[in-house]
C-alpha cells in the first residue's frame, strides 16, 4: 500500500511531524513502512508555462520552437521534441538551472541553431513511473488539464511536494489497505482525532429503482449489493488533484468516473465498479454462480472460462462482471458513456479468493475483498463515489441506491481483564492506561474493576479474541516498554538425546578424518537416482514441481554428492572428500497417502588423492581401503556392539568387484565401494569411492559401555607368518581359523602383507599375518607358544590349504 | 736418554699437530705410544742406567707419554667436534618448506550455526526436538492456527505432495508434535532445527530449501517479558556482549502478540550503515506469545498455560556471522567455500 502523506493529512493533523517520523512510529507499532519516497526527488526550478506560440523548427522536422510565457515580461524560447505540444497549453517548464530526478541539470542550449532556454517536461522526466502516467501523456509532454497561472511553481499542482510511505502490510492488517484505515492507525498511535468527510449527495426525484432492479441468488457470497444510478454525466479527464493523488498511490488516471472509483477504493478500501448503464443489456442486476464453462471477456480483453465456484454479476442473461475481481468488457465505461450504474457490494473473501486463484487474476479489488472489507463502509463508499462523480462529471444521482442487504454489520464485543493483559506481557499497566489505549484505537470501552468489555469497530476484522486485544495493548503501550525478565518457573535440565550426541560424534569423527561436510537439496529427479536404484513406482513426488530437476524426494544421498564432486572437478579442484548427513524418504505405496518413512543417512564420496605431500613426492590416491578405513573408524567411534562384517556384494552403480555391504549382527546397514565406471562417466568423474550408511540402523545398536581392563604385566610375543593360499581365499577366512585355534593365548591378529606375482605358483597369493601371544598371568615360554602356534598352522593347512611361504 | 725422549716428544707433538684427521692421529698414537713404539724402545734400555738416573728417565718417559697422549686426545676431540659439525651441516634442511598436512575436514557453516545455537539454548535448559520433513497439512498449518483458505497461507508458498501431505514450510509443526507428547503438562522447553521448503526460485537471497531453528517454551506464567529476557541472553552469547535487542510488532498466525526481533548492527554499532539500511538494527528472527488456539490444539489449557515461540533462519544467521553474500553457496559444496570454515 502506497500512502500519500499529503492525502493522509486530510484526515489527521500531522503538521508537527515529518513523514519519516510518522513512518518510524508506524513501523514501531506494527505497520511496517518499507520505504519513504519524497516525490520532489531533488527537482528545482519547475514552473508552469503557457505555450504562446508553437511552430516547426526550421532545421528539424521533429522539433518544435515554442515561445513560452513563464511569468516574465517576455516569453522564453524552448525547443521541444514532443509531438503533442501545442499553442495555448499550460505545461511544466524546467527553467535554465533547474534540476530533474537523477541529477539531470537544465542548461541553456542551442539545438540545430536555435536557442532553447529550458525544457518542457513529460511526467516521466519528473520521476513518475511510466505505468502510472495517463495514456494521453505517456508519449509526450504533460499539459495541465485546467487554467493555470504562467510562472507559478509547478511542484504543488503536480503533487510533487508530496512524500509517499510504502507500507509492507501483514495479512491481518487489511484495514490499512485504505487511506482512512491508515488514518485511524496513525491517529491511534499519536492519540489524535480522525476527520472523515461525510458524503454529500444531492439526489434527484427520479428513483434508481425505475432503471434497475437487484436480485442476488447467492446471498452467502454476496450479502450486500448496492446499485447507484447516475444519469447525464460527461466523461472527461479528472482534475489535477485527483490525478496526482492516484499517481502517488501507484494508480494510472483514466477518466473522471473510473478515477473516482479507484480513489474511493483507496480511500475506503472498498472496491467499486461502474457499468455503462446503456450497454448493460437489461434493467436487472442478477448476482449468481456462473455455470460451468460459462465465458466472460474481462476488461483486459481476455476471455475467461468460469465454473460453478465463481460468482458473477449478470444482466439476467450474460455475465457482465466477475464479482469482486474484474469488470466485463461489454459494459465498460467509455468516453461516450452518459448513464452509469455504480456498484458497491460485499463479496465474501472465500468466493473472491477462489475466483482470483483459479483465473490467476489479482486486482486491487480482489486483494481487498479477499481480506474482507468493512461491512459498515460499503454503502458509504458507494455514496462517496456517487457524490464525487456528480461533482466532477455533472451527472444526476437518482434516489437510491437499489439494494439487496443481508449483511451483518454488528460490531464485536470482546472481554478482557487488566490482569490478563499484564500477566501475558509481564507489564504493570493500570486500568487507566489500558482504557486510554483502547480509546485511542476508537474502540468502545466499558470497564469495571479491571474487567473490560471492548466493542471493536468492524473496520478491524482482525480483532475477535482476548489475545488480539492483548496485542493491541502491547503495541500501543510500546514493545520497548515491556520489561526484560527471565521465566520464574523451575529450571529444567537441558541436553541432547543419546542419538543426537551420536550424530554429533559421527560428524566430529569425519571432520577429523579430513572429510568436508556437504549439504545438498532433498529434492531431486528420479533419473539421477536410476543409476543406483532399481526404478520403483513408489516414490515421493511433489505434485507441482518447479522443475523436473527438483521433482521427487531423494532416496539416496550419493547422486548429489557426485554432482558436488563434478562441480568441483569442473573448476579444476581434483581432490575432494565430502560427506553428508541427511534425510532420505522411502515409501511402500505406489501413490503416496501417508507420510513416507524418513531416515537419516550418512554418505561420503572420495575423489582424487586422499593424501598428498607434493614436495616429498607422496601421493596416496583414495581407494577402497581408504574408504573402508573411514567406515571402520566411524563404527569404532560410535562404539557399536554387535558383529561387524564387510561382505563382497554387487550393487547397482558400484564396481562389482570392489563393493562391500556392511552387516551388523546380520542386518545390512550400508554399502561402500568404487563408483561403477559407467556411472563415473555419466558424472565425468575419475575413479571415485562412495559409501552410504543407514544411521538409523547404526543407532539401533546400543553403544558398548567402557570398562577398564588391567594392562598385562608380562610382555606379549609376536609370531609372523606368511601363508601361501589360493587366490580366492579371503583374509577374513584365514583370520577366523587363526582365531579359532589360537586359544586363550592369542591376543591379536593383523594382516601386514599381501603379495601376488613372481615366485608364486599361478593362482596363489601370499598373505602375511602377525600374531601376538599373551598370557596375562605369567611370562610365556617358547614351548607354550610353539605348541599353540603349531596347532594354528596345522589348522590353516587342513582347512584352507595354507602353506608357510618358503 | 733424556734428550732422546725429549726429541721423541717433540717429534710426536709435531706429528700430532700436523695430523689432519682421526686416522692420522691413530697412526701417531700407534707409532709413538704403541707397544712397539720408540718410547717403549727407550724404556727397554733403562736397565743399563744407574739407580739415580733410572727414576728420572722413567719420569721423563711418563711425562712424554702423557703429554703426547693428552695432545692426541685433545686433537681427537677437536676432530670429532668438527666432524659432527660437518655432519650436522650436511643434514641441514629448508625449514620453510611446508609441513606434512594432518587431515582436517570441515563442518558445514549451517551445521556450525545450528550446533552453536543448540548449545546456547541447552545451557538455558532447553532440549533439542526434531520432526519429519514431509508433514501433514494439519501439523504444518491447521494446528498452527492456519486453517485452509487462510490468507496468511499465502505468506508461504508450499510444495504439496498430495492435498494433505507437503514439504514442511517451517519447523513450527515440531511445536505441536512436542506439545502433544507432553500431554498438557508443562514445562516444554525445546529448540527444533531442521530443513524447510518453499516454492521460491533460487537466487542470491532465496532458496527453495533452507534451514530454520524453531523454539518453544510453554509453562505456567510465561510472559512476553520472559521472551525478551531469553533473547537478550541468547543474543549476547551468540553475537556478543555489546549487542542490544529490540522487539517490533509483527504478525504470525501462530503467535499473538507477535514480534520481529532486531539486534543492534555490528557493522556500525547502531549508528546506521549500509548493512542495516541506516536503521542501526538488523532483523534476525520472528517470535511471539503462543496463540491460544495453538496451545489448545497442542493439548494445553490456554487459561492455565502460556508460552512463547520463535523461529530463525539459519542461513541468515550464517550470512550475518560470516559475511556470506549469496545463499546458494550453502548448497553448492564448492571446496573453496567449505574449507573456509575449518577454523569455526
Ligand atoms: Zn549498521
Amino acid at each position: 500500500m502506497l500512502v500519500s502523506y499529503k492525502w493522509l493529512k486530510e484526515y489527521v493533523n500531522l503538521d508537527d511531524l515529518t513523514p519519516a517520523e510518522v513512518a518510524e512510529k508506524l513501523t514501531r507499532s506494527g505497520v511496517e513502512v518499507d520505504a519513504v519516497h519524497s516525490l520532489s526527488d531533488g527537482i528545482t526550478n519547475l514552473v508552469v508555462g503557457k505555450v504562446m506560440k508553437c511552430e516547426k523548427h526550421p532545421q528539424a522536422d521533429k522539433l518544435n520552437l515554442c515561445q513560452v510565457d513563464v511569468g516574465e515580461s517576455d516569453p522564453v524560447q524552448i525547443v521541444c521534441g514532443a509531438s503533442n505540444v501545442g499553442e495555448g497549453q499550460f505545461v511544466a517548464v524546467a527553467r535554465v538551472g533547474a534540476r530533474l530526478p537523477g541529477g539531470m541539470k537544465i542548461k541553456r542550449a542551442k539545438l540545430r541553431g536555435e536557442v532553447s532556454e529550458g525544457m518542457i517536461c513529460s511526467l516521466q522526466e519528473l520521476g513518475f513511473e511510466g505505468k502510472v502516467v495517463p495514456k494521453k501523456y505517456s508519449e509526450g509532454i504533460f499539459n495541465f488539464p485546467q487554467e493555470m497561472t504562467a510562472g507559478e511553481d509547478a511542484m504543488a499542482p503536480l503533487g510533487l511536494d508530496d512524500t509517499v510511505l510504502e507500507l509492507d502490510l501483514t495479512p491481518n492488517r487489511s484495514d490499512c489497505l485504505s487511506m482512512i484505515g491508515v488514518a485511524y492507525e496513525v491517529a491511534a498511535i499519536l492519540g489524535r482525532e480522525v476527520n472523515v468527510p461525510e458524503p454529500a449527495i444531492v439526489a434527484s426525484k427520479e428513483k434508481a429503482s425505475d432503471y434497475i432492479s437487484v436480485k442476488v441468488e447467492a446471498s452467502g457470497d454476496n450479502p450486500y449489493y448496492g446499485a447507484n444510478v447516475i444519469r447525464g454525466l460527461q466523461i472527461s479527464e479528472s482534475p489535477l488533484w485527483l490525478q496526482t493523488a492516484l499517481m502517488a498511490a501507484g494508480v494510472r488516471p483514466v477518466n473522471n468516473v473510473v478515477d473516482v472509483t479507484n480513489y474511493v477504493l483507496l480511500e475506503y478500501g472498498q472496491p467499486l465498479h461502474a457499468f455503462d448503464l446503456d450497454r448493460f443489456g437489461s434493467e436487472e442486476v442478477v448476482v449468481r454462480r456462473a455455470a460451468d464453462g460459462e465465458k466472460i471477456v474481462t476488461l483486459d480483453d481476455i476471455e475467461r472460462t468460469l465454473s460453478g465456484d465463481h460468482l458473477v454479476i449478470t444482466n439476467g442473461n450474460d455475465p457482465v462482471a466477475l464479482a469482486g475481481v474484474m469488470g466485463g468488457a461489454t459494459s465498460e465505461v467509455e468516453t461516450e458513456s452518459v448513464n452509469i450504474l455504480l456498484e458497491a457490494a460485499y463479496f465474501s473473501p472465500a468466493s473472491v479468493r477462489k475466483a482470483s486463484r483459479d483465473l490467476g487474476l489479482r486486482s486491487d479489488s480482489s486483494v481487498r475483498f479477499e481480506k474482507g472489507v468493512d461491512p459498515n463502509s460499503v454503502a458509504e463508499a458507494g455514496a462517496r463515489a456517487a457524490s464525487l462523480i456528480q461533482q466532477l462529471s455533472g451527472g444526476e444521482i437518482l434516489e437510491g441506491p437499489v439494494e439487496f442487504d443481508e449483511l451483518n454489520k454488528n460490531e464485536k464485543e470482546v472481554r478482557i481483564s487488566l490482569n490478563k493483559i499484564n500477566s501475558v506481557l509481564g507489564t504493570h499497566m493500570t486500568a487507566e492506561e489500558v482504557s486510554q489505549i483502547f480509546d485511542q484505537l476508537q474502540f468502545g470501552i466499558d470497564e469495571k474493576d479491571g474487567e473490560f468489555s471492548v466493542t471493536v469497530p468492524t473496520r478491524r476484522q482482525d480483532i475477535s479474541i482476548e489475545a488480539d486485544l492483548v496485542e493491541e495493548a502491547a503495541r500501543l503501550y510500546g514493545y520497548d516498554n515491556i520489561p526484560v525478565t527471565l521465566p520464574n518457573t523451575p529450571s529444567t535440565p537441558g541436553g541432547l538425546t543419546a542419538e543426537q550426541l551420536k550424530k554429533r560424534k559421527a560428524r566430529r569423527f569425519l571432520e577429523g578424518a579430513g572429510m568436508l561436510e556437504a549439504v545438498n537439496y532433498s529434492l531431486t529427479t528420479a533419473d539421477k537416482e536410476a543409476y543406483f536404484k532399481e526404478e520403483s513406482k513408489s516414490r515421493v513426488k511433489v505434485a507441482l514441481p518447479m522443475s523436473e530437476e527438483r521433482s521427487a524426494l531423494r532416496t539416496t544421498l550419493i547422486p548429489h554428492l557426485l554432482d558436488d564432486l563434478s562441480y568441483n572437478k569442473n573448476r579444476n579442484i581434483y581432490n575432494v572428500h565430502l560427506y553428508e548427513m541427511g534425510t532420505v524418504f522411502h515409501t511402500e505405496e505406489e501413490t503416496v497417502t501417508v507420510q513416507p518413512d524418513e531416515k537419516t543417512f550418512l554418505a561420503g564420496a572420495l575423489m582424487g588423492l586422499w593424501q598428498e605431500h607434493s614436495w616429498q613426492g607422496e601421493k596416496k590416491p583414495a581407494d577402497f581401503f581408504v574408504l573402508k578405513g573411514i567406515v571402520e573408524g566411524l563404527l569404532k567411534e560410535l562404539n557399536i556392539t554387535g558383529e561387524i562384517r564387510f561382505v563382497q556384494s554387487e550393487k547397482k552403480g558400484l564396481h562389482p568387484g570392489r563393493t562391500a555391504s556392511l552387516y551388523i549382527d546380520g542386518t545390512e546397514a550400508g554399502v561402500l565401494g568404487q563408483l561403477h565406471p559407467a556411472a563415473a562417466k555419466e558424472w565425468s568423474l575419475p575413479e571415485t569411492y562412495v559409501f552410504e550408511l543407514d544411521l538409523s540402523i547404526l543407532m539401533s545398536f546400543p553403544a558398548e559401555a567402557v570398562r577398564y581392563e588391567a594392562i598385562p604385566r608380562y610382555p606379549g610375543m609376536d609370531r609372523d607368518i606368511a601363508l601361501v593360499v589360493d587366490e580366492d581365499i579371503k583374509a577374513e577366512e584365514l583370520e577366523k581359523v587363526i582365531v579359532a585355534h589360537g586359544g586363550s593365548l592369542l591376543s591379536t591378529v593383523s594382516v601386514f602383507d599381501l603379495y601376488q606375482g613372481e615366485n608364486l605358483e599361478a593362482g596363489k597369493k601370499s598373505l602375511a599375518f602377525s600374531l601376538r601371544y599373551q598370557n596375562r598371568e605369567k611370562t610365556l615360554t617358547e614351548e607354550e607358544i610353539t605348541e599353540v602356534h603349531t596347532k594354528v598352522l596345522q589348522a590353516l593347512e587342513e582347512k584352507l590349504g595354507a602353506k608357510l611361504r618358503a | 736418554m733424556l734428550d732422546r725422549l725429549q726429541e721423541l716428544h717433540d717429534e710426536a707433538m709435531k706429528k700430532v699437530a700436523e695430523s689432519e684427521d682421526l686416522n692420522d692421529l691413530k697412526e701417531v698414537r700407534i707409532a709413538y705410544l704403541g707397544k712397539k713404539g720408540p718410547i717403549t724402545e727407550v724404556m727397554k734400555g733403562m736397565g743399563k742406567l744407574s739407580a739415580e738416573e733410572r727414576p728420572k728417565v722413567g719420569q721423563k718417559a711418563n711425562e712424554v707419554r702423557e703429554s703426547v697422549k693428552s695432545y692426541i686426545e685433545e686433537k681427537e676431540k677437536a676432530f670429532e667436534e668438527a666432524a659432527m659439525l660437518e655432519k650436522l651441516k650436511k643434514e641441514s634442511i629448508d625449514v620453510t618448506l611446508p609441513g606434512r598436512p594432518v587431515p582436517k575436514g570441515s563442518r558445514h557453516p549451517l551445521t556450525s550455526v545450528v550446533e552453536t545455537i543448540e548449545d546456547v539454548f541447552i545451557g538455558m535448559g532447553f532440549n533439542v526436538a526434531e520432526g519429519p520433513e514431509v508433514e501433514t497439512d494439519y501439523y504444518n498449518f491447521e494446528s498452527l492456527n492456519l486453517p485452509k483458505h487462510h490468507p496468511a497461507r499465502d505468506m508461504q508458498d508450499t510444495f504439496f505432495i498430495t492435498s494433505d501431505l507437503l514439504l514442511r514450510t517451517q519447523t513450527s509443526p515440531v511445536q505441536t508434535r512436542t506439545m502433544e507428547k507432553h500431554e498438557g503438562q508443562g514445562p516444554v522447553k525445546i529448540v527444533c532445527p531442521g530443513k524447510v521448503y518453499r516454492r521460491d526460485e533460487d537466487d542470491a537471497t532465496h532458496s527453495h530449501q533452507f534451514m530454520q531453528i524453531e523454539g518453544l517454551v510453554v509453562d505456567e506464567g510465561i510472559r512476553m517479558s520472559d521472551l525478551k529476557g531469553i533473547f537478550a541472553t541468547f543474543v549476547k552469547q551468540y553475537f556478543g556482549e555489546e549487542r542490544d535487542i529490540r522487539l517490533r510488532p509483527s504478525f504470525f498466525p501462530f503467535t499473538e502478540p507477535s514480534a520481529e526481533l532486531d539486534i543492534s548492527c555490528a557493522m556500525c554499532g547502531g549508528k546506521g550503515c549500509r548493512t542495516c539500511k541506516q536503521t542501526g538494527w538488523i532483523e534476525v528472527l520472528g517470535a511471539g506469545m503462543v496463540h491460544p488456539n495453538v496451545l489448545k490444539m497442542g493439548g494445553f489449557d490456554p487459561d492455565k498455560y502460556s508460552g512463547f515461540a520463535f523461529g530463525m533462519g539459519v542461513e541468515r544467521f550464517a550470512m550475518l556471522k560470516y559475511g556470506i553474500d549469496d545463499i546458494r553457496h550453502f548448497y553448492t559444496n564448492d571446496k573453496r567455500f567449505l574449507t573456509q570454515f575449518t577454523r569455526v
